[in-house]
């Protein structure tokens, strides 16, 4: 982490679903599990998270369904009011914010793509993604303009008057997307935006995304149940189970070092190879090795040809910058491959 | 063991009332009947309490200040359509242009057939002679139906957002709904002054609850996610009323609208009891002089304005937005709105030259009024008909209607009371029948005790008789697609017609008597009953009446075994409907002369006595909540041990 402010902060945030939800977090004592929870009559929807996300960065919550992500990003922006702890948004305590602040917070810094999409089905996708804009009182020649140019950055150009309803699922979700980000947000949620729609389409959209990630560098969120797909785009994968956060690390390590026995269980099917990266496997630091530099962000997979057919017993690693940042042992690379633990 | 139970306490209170029926020459007078002793002035009390709200509280000046406004809107509405000598002084208007407006209307809502019913409605009305009073009622029906939506959205809003007041209003709405029609008109009349006004409000509260259940309906139905998108977008909380949540419920909203407008015109046309102009005046007079050619004649008028207004109004449900090319010029994208105002304008000016366009004097009328008139009365006079409807009319009164309500008049008020009782406990469980009981204990304390049975009398026999007919009907028609299609679409289009129209034949048929009455709610009642049982049978779902095949059914035991049990509940809803219904026809059949509640009710329309018309019609809504209240709890109970909701 650096010293920036994180843009998203929460320190132990919990959201109970139940009768008197604060008396009763106030009066639960510590370390109570979420059977114990449910037994009181309350429902933990999120349990003690702390998070940080930095700029830039994209974590992808991760977890199968009912186990909180989707609560944990509604506390997030306070589409759900918490009830513990704090959530800060650059600095600022979100839950201190009056109705007004919070409507201006979101109008300036916040898009969210939702799973079912979340059109209004009596507007064009035009009026659909200028949206935003219209409830900030924006002017309609500037809101039109911006429509257009989001428009047809997820391209939907030549579409701009076509009804929801007029549109396939991956349409309809391009159109879901250029309007959370018809208001340039710093802050981009994604709530399993590519579940509802079949593997081909989902994976076309993945790509598009991550297209349009390069493009736009936002902080985002996103939330999916699909194990590949938190691999292909994270930066940091939080993966949750009845509320908590199980584990909170980069694809490699969650592979490589999984913290519990339920996020062991999930990883055992993962190819690990097509996972880790070679720099994740860098043990000592540079000079012992030489001839030439394997790239530090390729796969263990991508570079498995040049392992097995090379002799050497250590490689040296480059940076993205072409720097060589460590060696890595030939063995280890290998045991990977093979899935050896 | 809860059911055998719930059958055992039934039977308990059944053979409690038994006991009385039969010792019934042995009782003391005031166990057969209340003794009028008993009878408290609650008619007294009632009219003191509506006289201290409306003078003391003031509550006149309010509501003669909402008449006066309203009559501005009536007024102007009145000048265009008829011609009443009204500001704004320009109507009224040439009746092919109004032909032409909703003929444009009709194209662009549901293409030539909708273009076609609309424009043939109105020149059928034209040619008849009857457009002036066609537009009367429809000068007060575009007044009302637009301020009973406005309220009853604002109130759905209201309801939607506050569960307090939500609860407030719903034992309201319940009530209102099998409030009898009468009950409405003569409040309108003392807080809202005679004539088109009074009709208007009356009009106006009739048509209310059913907008707002629709709008809280469809406001609760708004997925979840569309309204978080609407707060991720910053709305605040009148942006996301107006822009998400109204537009997102429109589905709901516009059957709303399509339930108000057919619920004014039914309305409206009754109204013609406290005298307001209209189709309903002329065929209430046409009806009480025997004029039975213009009264048919009336009738089909009445009958295809519903019609044409329930498909309009339901082709704007189902009406989605289509997009337009890019570079569609604006004419293109009005076209609609341009032609109507064109053939408006055209048809303005035509009128100036030509007079039939203008309008249909009473010389150039089509009507046959007489000729029908003679028809019909030679078909009555035939020894053929008369022998049959003489013989069905000897038959039910001496057979069935008579014996039937001289029993139910000769069973003691306490063990009618426990009858009923017994059968809302069988059916319904602990809940309806503790309401039954106390709702017919109030009805007896009332004084209006013989009175009510006879209603209740009326209610009963038409109800099963319909039943006999309705039932069988339904059932031949579920067994083919084809016919299941036909016969709901006749029920639909059947129960949009204002009920005052299903007298017509009864009277053609019978005259005036009783057994014409419950003939008109015989009809009346057959068509809510045939359409829940093809309804009920069409919707067994395909894979058990396959199992059934499978395990070798013949088709009357899979009928009688898998098809009829499944379709119990939803049958019941149908029935539970007839009922409602037999209790608004038969009060509205009061007119031709019953002995009933009805007859009470139409007569306090000529005073002003508030407090017997408001008693005389809580007993009435009393029974009919009775009623629904069992039938439809047992509805409930069944679709869920059946699983087939929640």
């Amino acid at each position: 982490m650096t010293a920036e402010t994180p843009v998203i902060s929460c320190r132990n945030v919990w959201k109970l679903f139940g009768e008197t939800p604060e008396k009763y977090l106030h009066n639960m004592p510590e370390g109570h599990s979420f059977e114990q929870i449910r037994a009181d009559g309350y429902i933990a929807g999120v349990k003690n998270v702390s998070i940080d996300i930095a700029r830039g960065e994209m974590l992808v919550i991760m977890g199968l369904s009912g186990s909180g992500k989707s609560t944990l990003v509604r506390c997030f922006s306070r589409l759900h009011e918490i009830t513990g702890g704090t959530v800060e948004i650059d600095g600022q305590d979100i839950m201190a914010l009056s109705e007004k602040a919070l409507i201006e917070l979101r109008r300036n810094k916040m898009g969210m793509v939702f799973q079912s999409f979340g059109l209004l089905p009596h507007r064009t996708v035009l009026e659909n993604v200028a949206f935003p804009l219209e409830m900030r009182g924006q002017d309609k020649h500037i809101r039109r303009g911006r429509a257009l140019e989001v428009t047809k950055l997820v391209g939907l150009e030549g579409r701009e008057y076509y009804f929801p309803r007029e549109l396939s699922g991956g349409q309809q979700q391009r159109v879901g997307i250029a309007r959370s980000l018809a208001i340039e947000p710093d802050i981009w949620f994604l709530d399993e935006p590519f579940s509802a729609l079949d593997p081909l389409i989902r994976r076309e959209m993945q790509d598009e995304f991550l297209r349009l990630q390069g493009l736009l560098n936002k902080t985002i969120v996103f939330i999916t149940h699909d194990f590949d797909e938190a691999l292909r785009l994270a930066d940091r994968i939080a993966i949750m189970k009845d509320g908590a956060v199980e584990q909170c690390d980069t694809p490699d390590r969650i592979v490589l070092a999984p913290a519990t026995e339920y996020v062991a269980k999930f990883t055992k099917e993962i190819e690990k190879a097509r996972v880790v990266k070679v720099k994740a496997l860098v043990s000592e630091a540079a000079g012992s090795a030489e001839g030439e530099a394997l790239d530090g962000d390729a796969t263990v997979q991508q570079v498995a040809r040049i392992i097995i057919n090379d002799s050497r017993t250590v490689f040296p690693v480059k940076n993205n910058t072409g720097d060589v940042i460590g060696v890595m042992q030939r063995q280890a690379a290998l045991d990977v491959l093979l899935g050896a633990d | 063991m809860q059911g055998y139970s719930q059958v055992r306490i039934a039977l308990y209170f059944f053979f409690a009332g038994l006991v009385l029926i039969l010792a019934r020459p042995l009782l003391p007078e005031f166990l057969i009947r209340v003794p009028e002793a008993a009878v408290l002035p609650y008619d007294i009390w009632l009219d003191g309490l509506f006289n201290f709200i409306k003078d003391d509280l003031g509550l006149i000046h309010l509501t003669r200040g909402i008449s006066s406004l309203l009559e501005v809107f009536l007024d102007m509405t009145g000048n265009l359509l008829h011609g009443k000598r009204r500001w704004p002084f320009l109507g009224p208007i040439p009746w092919t242009a109004i032909v032409a407006v909703f003929a444009v209307l009709g194209y662009w809502l549901g293409g030539w057939k909708m273009a076609l019913l609309a424009a043939g409605t109105l020149i059928w009305t034209a040619l008849i002679g009857q457009w002036k009073i066609a537009m009367q009622t429809l000068a007060v029906l575009s007044v009302a139906a637009p301020v009973a939506f406005m309220v009853g959205l604002s109130l759905g809003v209201l309801a939607w957002k506050s569960a307090r007041f939500n609860q407030a209003i719903a034992p309201i709405l319940s009530v209102l709904q099998t409030l009898p029609f009468f009950t409405y008109l003569l409040p309108a009349v003392i807080f809202f002054k005679v004539g088109p006004t009074a009709g208007a409000v009356a009009t106006i509260v009739y048509a209310i609850p059913p907008m707002i259940l629709m709008t809280t309906l469809g406001l609760k139905k708004v997925s979840p996610e569309i309204i978080e998108a609407g707060k991720m977008s910053g709305c605040t909380g009148w942006q996301m009323l107006s822009k998400v949540y109204i537009p997102a419920a429109r589905t709901e909203i516009l059957v709303g609208v399509n339930q108000v407008i057919m619920l004014c015109l039914a309305m409206v046309v009754l109204t013609a009891f406290i005298g307001m102009p209209g189709l309903g005046a002329k065929l209430l007079a046409m009806m009480g002089s025997f004029k039975l050619g213009r009264s048919f004649e009336i009738g089909v008028t009445i009958v295809l304005f519903a019609v044409m207004l329930d498909r309009m109004s339901k082709a704007w449900v189902v009406k989605q937005p289509e997009h337009f090319e890019r570079g569609t010029p604006w004419y293109m994208r009005h076209i609609y709105l341009i032609l109507g105002l064109v053939s408006f304008a055209g048809f303005i000016v035509i009128a100036e030259i030509v007079q039939i366009a203008d309008h249909i004097s009473r010389t150039q009328s089509l009507s046959k009024g007489k000729e029908i008139d003679t028809i019909i009365k030679d078909f009555l006079d035939i020894d053929a008909v008369q022998a049959v409807t003489g013989w069905l009319r000897w038959f039910l009164n001496v057979w069935i209607l008579i014996p039937f309500r001289n029993a139910l008049l000769w069973i003691p008020t306490p063990a009618f009371v426990l009858l009923i009782v017994a059968f809302a406990y069988w059916l319904g469980g602990k809940r309806p029948a503790i309401y039954a009981g106390v709702f017919f204990s109030i009805v007896a304390l009332t004084g209006w005790w013989d009175r009510s049975v006879i209603t209740l009398y009326a209610v009963i026999s038409a109800v099963i008789i319909s039943m006999f007919i309705g039932i069988p009907l339904g059932i031949a028609a579920a067994r083919s697609e084809k016919w299941s299609k036909r016969i709901l679409l006749a029920c639909d289009t059947a129960q949009t017609f204002p009920s005052f129209i299903y007298l017509i034949p009864a009277i053609m048929l019978f005259g005036v008597n009783d057994v014409a009455v419950v003939f008109s709610i015989i009809i009346f009642t057959t068509v809510p009953l045939t359409r829940y049982t093809v309804e009920g049978l069409r919707t067994v779902p395909a894979e058990i009446l396959e199992a059934a095949d499978m395990a070798g059914a013949t088709s009357w035991q899979k009928l009688t075994n898998v098809q009829l049990p499944l379709a119990l509940p939803t049958m019941a809803v149908g029935f539970n409907q007839a009922i409602m219904f037999a209790f608004f026809m038969v009060i509205i059949a009061a007119f031709i002369g019953t002995q009933d509640l009805g007859q009470e009710l139409q007569r306090t329309l000529a005073g002003t006595e508030l407090g017997k018309n408001f008693v005389l019609g809580i007993n009435v809504s009393l029974m009919a909540l009775s009623f629904d209240l069992v039938v439809m709890s047992w509805a409930k109970k069944r679709k869920q041990i059946l699983g087939l909701e929640g």
